[in-house]
């Protein structure tokens, strides 16, 4: 059975002195946005990784980047960690707090400061929610392309921190692609601006070193992004295999041929009849795996491109092809890939791992999940972007089972292993966070490591800012 | 400068970079030399020279991914991808022609410059095709960054960080990037005879359009002049690229037409002659005549490009190429580079950056190359470089945000 993840542990001088904190920052946030109620602190206590929970010591709501400014000269001078908080939708612990912290929330920065449609970009406050971006710009025929299924709650600020994905990031690349710039505050409280309405940057390429960081360099308080013009029109067209193996295997021949569709989502067996049973998206039950594969454009080119897939599909056996009829059966298409995570949530307790792995290796990959799940014991639904080979087994469990559960974590370890014995990484796009961080190792030497620590030392000397996440907590080296 | 180092092999660069540091010596890193006019003066003692480590690793077509040894020449790297029909999404630009200089452009070059063309406006510019690279840093330890998957978040990214740094972080040996396939054809509808405020509203317009512009440019009538062979006409031009599947680009090319005529009648030209355009355009072909010439790469949002020619004209007489929709700024400057009066013009029209690609030598050890920062991010920018290069033996001064810094550099080592 694998040991819990451990924090590091709280800081005795800061807990001593909490009184005197949450004064000293009340003092900084006036109207309210200063929470440390017992009763106020529990909807912070944990994010989407649910296993592990802690209250912190207080949170913060700013509402405006010099506010952020003083919080962090604040707790930098004093030497109180800080954890940056989105909307708490990480599924890697990244957001969870420690019982020495202040979380540092962006919730009450939610404003779209500026749209400029002729330079196709926005500038927005980090708590701004993802969705709420293209829906802001959607009348004027645009979009926001990084789209993950958790778009209607999380914000830009928690992407940025993540470097989030989607389905839709085959053809248009993750927040990374989509990220012209930042406002920031250091943990010293220095306010810089990296980046704007201009492409690449002047000297090093800290926006993108910053993106992805996982709040471990400094707090976002506002993004420049870029909008794109959206497509003609798009469909969604559902392949149904009679395997896994087959299906996989289409993938990587479509890709192999040329084609970029604008997403390849992927599910098998399981997540087809959990996804189904709760959207009602008319998927076939009968196929044993479905590939979602949307195209876009004008019409002549989605029924080229179509065609050229469809051509493929049927080297691989497919047994059906259902394209959607209108544009209300595109919706529900998505819908239900979109809410799996939800749906098996209501099923069962489960652990979305985030392995990626070259498209060669996507089928032994799942082959292997599936053995490793079922020799414990355990149930496993596969749904993610094969596109771009960033898969996401769902290991489904009973969380009131603490031996179980440990089994599910030790399941999710191995098959991280074995995407990293493919060629692959520990994580596409949830995010190293605490989940990953003790597997770190897997994929790095401790050269690498050292050298990643001693660049976020450069930003965060005294290691403050969401410290008991990414890197393993024994092996740190000295500042 | 004497020595000349030129490793065969990840060990060997280590080993040059361990006695680097023991005797204190400073180097210059270069690849094939052919960009070696970017960024400050350089004072080092050696060089240390990529092109030992030659040669595609690893190409894995299906998977659309391709790992090389930094030296590996560039055209040996599209060789093998034009092969397979694949290529590299961000159009790498040849600096040659503009930089007056000669020899081969390596595959390490072009990242570490982030050398990106026309195409960088839809599809990401080279730091976003690079998924991995190996780099030797100044306490001479091998390091490997990222990977060779499109999708990773493991960890800090240290690929965007070295990509376009110049060799200032570390000798890097190896690369890992995405490719993409070539398209089936290419279309350039092109507009004749517009102003620069015109041409950069037709743009905007033409990137508001749902029909997946790959370039957007626009070439004065002053530089048009220039253009001898392509187009030939003596008028200014704009010029909107479609690529795709045939009957795709059929499709986009005549409704994008169609929209651009409020504009003006417009012309389609074919994919040959389209293709000549481009590289005119990616290489700035217009500003390849007047070595003389200090030649400048602004990168501002796209509709103030123009503004910010306008702008400087009052102070100063400038020729100006457009690529990105407008944002990216080519500058010929007819007599002194005018850094001070550009620079306070950019930060006037909303922010950007200047990048001194061409000048005298006495030029270039009185201007920074790259747009100096504000001191908050010039400290961070040292303290990172101190992470990797504690010794400061890579290439001292070529990105020093202060250029007194490099002229003392260079007087220390005299
Ligand atoms: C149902 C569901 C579906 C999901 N689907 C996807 C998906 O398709 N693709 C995908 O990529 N992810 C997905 N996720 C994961 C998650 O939604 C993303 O990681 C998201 O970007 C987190 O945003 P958030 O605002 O909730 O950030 P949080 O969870 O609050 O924080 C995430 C991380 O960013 C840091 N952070 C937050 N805000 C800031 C800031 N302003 N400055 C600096 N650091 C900050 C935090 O410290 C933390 O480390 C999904 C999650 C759920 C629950």
């Amino acid at each position: 059975m694998s040991q819990p993840i451990a924090f590091l542990p709280p800081r005795a001088d800061v807990l001593s002195q909490r009184e005197r904190i949450i004064a000293d920052l009340g003092r900084l946030l006036p109207d309210g946005g200063l929470v440390h109620e017992a009763r106020e602190l529990v909807p912070f206590e944990t994010d989407a990784y649910v296993a592990y929970r802690q209250l912190p010591l207080a949170v913060a709501l700013p509402r405006t980047t010099q506010e952020v400014s003083a919080v962090l000269d604040y707790c930098n001078r004093n030497g109180v960690p800080v954890v940056p908080r989105g909307a708490g939708t990480s599924l890697c612990g990244g957001a969870i707090p420690q019982p020495d912290a202040v979380v540092l929330g962006l919730s009450r920065m939610s404003a779209i400061l500026e749209v400029d449609l002729e330079n196709r970009v926005a500038r927005v406050q980090a708590g701004v929610t993802n969705l709420s971006i293209s829906e802001t710009v959607g009348p004027e025929g645009f979009f926001y392309a990084p789209d993950p299924s958790s778009q209607l709650a999380c914000t830009i600020g928690g992407n940025i921190g993540m470097n989030s994905g989607g389905a839709h990031c085959l053809k248009y690349g993750v927040t990374t692609n989509n990220l012209l710039g930042v406002t920031m505050v250091l943990m010293d409280g220095t306010i810089i601006t990296l980046g704007g309405s201009h492409l690449d940057s002047a000297g090093y390429d800290l926006l993108g070193l910053v993106c992805g960081s996982e709040g471990q360099l400094g707090v976002v308080t506002e993004a420049t992004v870029r909008i794109l013009a959206k497509a003609e029109g798009a469909r969604p067209v559902l392949f149904g295999f009679a395997t896994s193996h087959e299906a996989g295997a289409c993938v990587a021949d479509v890709i192999g041929a040329g084609i970029i569709p604008v997403a390849i989502e992927f599910m098998d067996k399981q997540a087809i009849e959990i996804c189904e049973a709760f959207a009602k998206a008319g998927y076939p039950l009968h196929v044993g795996a479905l590939l979602i594969i949307e195209v876009e454009g004008s019409e002549a080119e989605m029924e080229a491109m179509l065609a050229a897939i469809v051509a493929i599909a049927r080297r691989h056996g497919v047994m059906t092809v259902r394209e959607s009829q209108s544009a209300t059966e595109a919706a529900l298409i998505w819908k239900g890939r979109k809410s799996a995570f939800g749906a098996t949530g209501r099923i069962a307790d489960y652990i979305c791992m985030d392995g990626t792995v070259p498209l060669g290796k996507l089928s032994h990959v799942l082959q292997r999940t599936e053995e490793i799940c079922t020799g414990l014991g355990l149930r496993v639904a596969n749904v993610f972007h094969a596109g771009d080979g960033n898969m996401h087994p769902l290991i489904l469990f009973d969380a009131n089972d603490p031996a179980e559960a440990a089994k599910a974590e030790a399941a999710g370890n191995e098959i991280l292993k074995v995407c990293v014995e493919a060629g692959g990484c520990l994580t596409g796009e949830h995010g190293v966070g605490i989940e990953k961080r003790d597997l770190m190792r897997f994929q790095f030497s401790q050269a690498d490591l050292d050298q990643q620590m001693a660049v976020r030392y450069a930003f965060d000397a005294g290691w403050l800012l969401n410290p008991s996440k990414v890197f393993p907590l024994e092996g740190r080296p000295a500042a | 400068m004497t020595d000349h180092y030129r490793p065969q092999s990840e060990d060997e660069a280590r080993d040059v970079i361990r006695q680097a540091l023991e005797t204190g010596m400073a180097l210059s890193v270069i690849g094939g030399n052919t960009r070696s006019g970017l960024g400050n003066c350089v004072a080092a003692d050696a060089e240390l020279c990529s092109t030992g480590l030659c040669g595609v690793v690893d190409y894995e077509p299906g998977e659309m991914v391709m790992t090389a040894r930094t030296g590996t020449p560039l055209f040996e790297i599209e060789a093998a991808l034009s092969a397979n029909n694949q290529m590299l999404a961000f159009e790498p630009v040849d600096h040659r022609g503009m930089m007056g200089t000669q020899g081969e452009p390596t595959i390490g070059g072009v990242f570490l410059s982030n050398a990106s063309g026309p195409r960088r406006l839809s599809a990401g510019a080279a730091r976003d095709s690079l998924l991995g690279l190996r780099f030797v840093n100044g306490r001479g330890e091998a390091i490997r960054a990222g990977g060779r998957v499109m999708k990773n978040v493991t960890g800090l990214d240290l690929v965007k960080l070295l990509a376009g740094s110049h060799g200032t972080l570390g000798f890097v040996t190896e690369v890992t990037f995405r490719v993409l396939p070539r398209p089936e054809t290419q279309a350039t509808i092109v507009l004749y005879g517009f102003d620069d405020a015109t041409a950069t509203n037709a743009m905007a317009a033409a990137m508001a359009q749902p029909a997946d512009v790959s370039g957007a440019a626009h070439i004065p009538r002053a530089s048009a002049a220039s253009l001898s062979g392509v187009l030939g006409e003596d008028t200014a031009i704009t010029a909107l690229r479609l690529e795709g599947l045939s009957a795709s680009v059929a499709v986009r090319a005549t409704s994008l037409a169609a929209r651009l005529s409020a504009f003006a009648p417009t012309v389609t030209v074919d994919a040959a002659e389209s293709a000549r355009l481009w590289r005119a355009i990616r290489d700035v072909a217009p500003f390849q005549t007047f070595q003389d010439r200090p030649l400048w790469r602004v990168s501002v949002a796209p509709t103030a490009g123009h503004r910010l020619v306008a702008a400087l004209r009052q102070k100063a007489e400038a020729d100006a190429l457009y690529d990105w929709q407008g944002g990216l700024v080519w500058l010929q400057m007819n007599g002194e580079p005018q850094a001070d009066v550009l620079r306070r013009t950019i930060a006037a029209i909303g922010g950007g950056h200047a990048t001194l690609m061409r000048a005298s030598a006495a030029q270039r050890v009185a201007i920074s190359a790259f747009e100096p920062q504000p001191v908050a991010i010039a400290a961070l920018s040292a303290r990172i470089k101190a992470k990797l290069d504690p010794a400061e033996i890579f290439s001292p001064g070529r990105m020093a945000p202060d250029i007194r810094k490099t002229m003392q550099i260079a007087g220390m080592r005299g």
